[in-house]
């Protein structure tokens, strides 16, 4: 079995980072399992084709904007992801969901894909996110590691 | 009657470019190019160790990662004068091509394609058909009956389901598109061959670059890369043996499907070749420096003003003079104030906001406007590919010479070099450029491997920092053009930083004489079918791979984010 958690975003733009800052913590909180392969896809898209294609879990964690509290954390999963080239107007800046779309066309996407997305307070230029969307960062985590209790990982908090 | 039309953004995602353009007589008689982001990344690295510079910059972007790394330790290297051990030139110049090749055959396949490809009309090819009229152009082996009928019915299973994926919102049907059902077969098939194409140059990115995205193993210096023959941990021969394959892989499409298939889509949108040239004064960089000093490279670089090939000024050096003393950025029309009027050297870079509404004749772009000794200048693969052939450089001029004999072929009269300027030709320049990367790819990896052989296996140097002030600026020919990074350090510290990329080359707005900047100069007299579905105009600010650094990766849950308005 392959899993792969994906933490995406700009982490020179405040809260458009906690994605990246979601699977760093999680990699300096917890003792993983090797079939847990944890990637900080920071600002790309397209490169992460191949470590995310054919993986049977995928969990992908991401700032999302839906108009909800900022901090609030949404659990999408399957069809609820866009997997598409956004607009019609698709020039450059491939992001995640054209990346999800390649891979169906290609019959390479992940069999199943759960993503945590935060509502971001501000993307002011800071390498922190904001309190406000940092005081949910430990749920965040938390709920990442209990996906992959559910898929059947058991994953345990490194000895402080 | 003049009307206006506005697309926001016209990237991908919200708040990047915005362009606005007044048609009339069904042509372009007045364009504006507006960044719609602030950056700003300069200011998050005052204060900051210069060691650090390359890894906070390759997140400004989300394409164009190692870029930033790159041309940032170059900065940081030539403000200190320091060297670079010859195994790490070889190792940069590796990801270096790589990643470009990686960047310019999504650019093509997955994004920009689609401006000229009719998917939807595919269906209705007959595949058979298809495989003969590929099979005449290439020996591609993926080019035959049976893998063309698959494709076929891969996509009939697709657009059945309801579903059409990264194609949903095309432009299809629409009158400005002109291929065969055929070749648009075709160009599908090539869609999905690019994706196994892009993944072969990313493992060799990552392979070199220890992670991808976003490599880590830059340094001021050199690179992290320890090299040992015997050694598992580090950069072995086994492993640099593994990359071969890979950088064989890559060439054999570019050369077989990629130049072949621009080749095709310059000769049946030839009339693309009248259009789009914007401004022909072309601006490019040397890259891939041979010796430890960068004095010495494999591909040149340098100005050609007015599309005058004769009247071509090399760069030959880091810190080469001539382009450290030309350029200037003004903000008469961004949305930034300077401390004294008139346009600034970047190593006296401000940046202070001073947004505005969008103002046509006032302020409107988030873009500095740059210029060279006071001249607007288009950066790009195309910069790039006529200073080879100025140069005389042989790789590039071969590529260039393969893809205009095959479009004339195919078109039946002759395609000159001066097609070049065009919407068309700068997607030919990237095809060009990439069968050039690959050469310089490959002739790397052996350089490395014989310095290895040789005993050397130096990777780095360690960088010291004098008290007071120290000045640099780096360069690297990125996939969008011209990159610099432009650093003041001082007592160890960034004092100033100021990058003048690509994109504000040819994306920047009106000057501080008011002339109009590539993006602008090159949508002028563009033709338009419909005001309700300007695909002319994306397909020319298309072909320069905009890309304006700053990506914000959010994930939407309204999917509606494109505004087209025909006022």
């Amino acid at each position: 079995m392959r899993i792969v958690v994906l933490g995406v975003g700009n982490i020179l733009l405040s809260d458009e980072g906690i994605g990246v800052h979601a699977v760093t913590r999680l990699e300096e909180l917890y003792d993983l399992p090797a079939e847990v392969e944890v990637i900080d896809g920071g600002t790309s898209g397209m490169d992460c084709l191949d470590q995310v294609s054919e993986a049977d879990h995928l969990i992908i964690a991401d700032c999302m904007r839906s108009k909800k509290e900022p901090g609030t954390i949404t659990r999408l999963t399957g069809d609820q992801i866009p997997a598409f080239f956004k607009t019609r107007i698709s020039p450059h800046q491939v992001g995640l969901s054209d990346m999800l779309g390649a891979l169906n066309f290609h019959g390479l996407m992940p069999k199943n894909i759960v993503l945590f997305g935060v509502e971001p307070l501000s993307f002011d230029l800071s390498m922190e996110p904001t309190p406000t969307v940092a005081a949910r960062l430990p749920e965040l985590v938390e709920r990442i590691v209990g996906e992959l209790a559910a898929i059947g990982v058991a994953v345990g908090r490194k000895a402080a | 009657m003049s009307k206006r039309i506005t697309i926001d953004p016209i990237t991908r995602i919200e708040g990047h470019l915005r362009i606005d353009v007044e048609v009339d007589g069904g042509k372009v008689t007045k364009a504006w190019s507006s960044g719609q982001m602030w950056r700003g990344v300069e200011l998050i690295l005052l204060g900051r160790d210069p060691r650090d510079a390359w890894a906070i910059t390759q997140r400004i972007c989300g394409v164009c990662t190692t870029v930033h790394a790159m041309t940032s330790v170059r900065a940081v290297e030539n403000a200190l004068n320091l060297e670079v051990p010859v195994n790490a030139q070889f190792i940069r110049n590796m990801i270096i091509s790589a990643h470009a090749i990686h960047d310019h055959i999504v650019h093509f396949y997955h994004l920009s394609a689609l401006d000229w490809v009719d998917v939807v009309s595919a269906l209705k090819a007959d595949p058979v058909k298809t495989a003969q009229l590929a099979e005449s152009l290439s020996d591609w082996p993926l080019n035959g009956r049976h893998v063309m009928t698959q494709t076929l019915e891969k996509l009939k299973t697709f657009v059945g389901s309801g579903q059409l994926g990264p194609f949903t919102n095309g432009y299809w049907g629409h009158p400005a598109m002109k291929l065969s059902p055929e070749v648009n077969l075709l160009a599908v098939a090539h869609y999905l061959q690019a994706l196994d194409a892009q993944r072969h140059a990313n493992k060799i990115v990552t392979l070199l670059g220890s992670k991808s995205p976003h490599i880590q193993n830059v340094a001021v210096g050199g690179v992290s890369n320890p090299i040992a023959t015997d050694s598992q941990s580090v950069l072995t021969v086994e492993r640099l043996l593994a990359l071969k394959p890979h950088m064989d892989a890559l060439t054999d499409f570019i050369n077989k499907v990629y130049l072949v298939d621009i080749a095709a889509i310059g000769a049946f949108y030839a009339e693309w070749t009248k259009y789009g040239a914007g401004v022909t004064n072309y601006l490019s960089c040397p890259d891939f420096p041979m010796d430890s000093k960068g004095t010495q490279f494999l591909v040149p670089g340098g100005y050609i003003p007015n599309a005058d090939l004769a009247q071509y000024k090399p760069i030959t050096a880091f810190g080469d003079a001539y382009l450290r003393d030309g350029v200037e950025e003004g903000v008469k029309h961004a949305w930034y104030e300077y401390s004294k009027p008139g346009p600034l050297h970047p190593y006296k870079g401000e940046t202070k906001p001073a947004y505005t509404d969008f103002q046509d004749d006032g302020k409107y772009s988030w873009l500095k406007a740059p210029t060279f000794y006071g001249k607007r200048a288009q950066v790009g693969p195309l910069a790039s590919v006529l200073a080879g052939v100025a140069a005389g450089h042989q790789p590039t001029i071969g590529y260039a010479t393969k893809v205009l004999d095959t479009a004339s072929s195919l078109l039946g009269s002759k395609i000159p070099l001066a097609a070049l300027h065009s919407t068309i030709g700068r997607h030919a320049a990237r095809a060009v450029r990439s069968g050039v990367m690959a050469e310089v790819m490959v002739q790397n990896w052996q350089a490395l491997i014989d310095n290895i052989g040789k005993g050397d296996t130096k990777t780095f140097n360690k960088p010291t920092f004098p008290k007071g002030e120290v000045m640099g600026y780096g360069f690297h020919e990125a996939p969008r053009g011209l990159l610099s990074h432009w650093t003041v350090i001082r007592d160890g510290k960034i004092a100033n930083y100021q990058c003048v990329v690509p994109s504000t080359w040819n994306a920047g707005p009106r000057d501080d004489s008011d002339n109009i900047g590539p993006y602008e100069a090159s949508l002028m007299d563009n033709p338009i079918a419909d005001a309700e579905l300007p695909l002319e105009v994306l397909r020319t600010v298309h072909s320069f791979d905009p890309c304006l650094a700053c990506a914000v990766h959010v994930v939407e849950d309204n999917k509606e984010v494109v505004q087209v308005k025909a006022l």
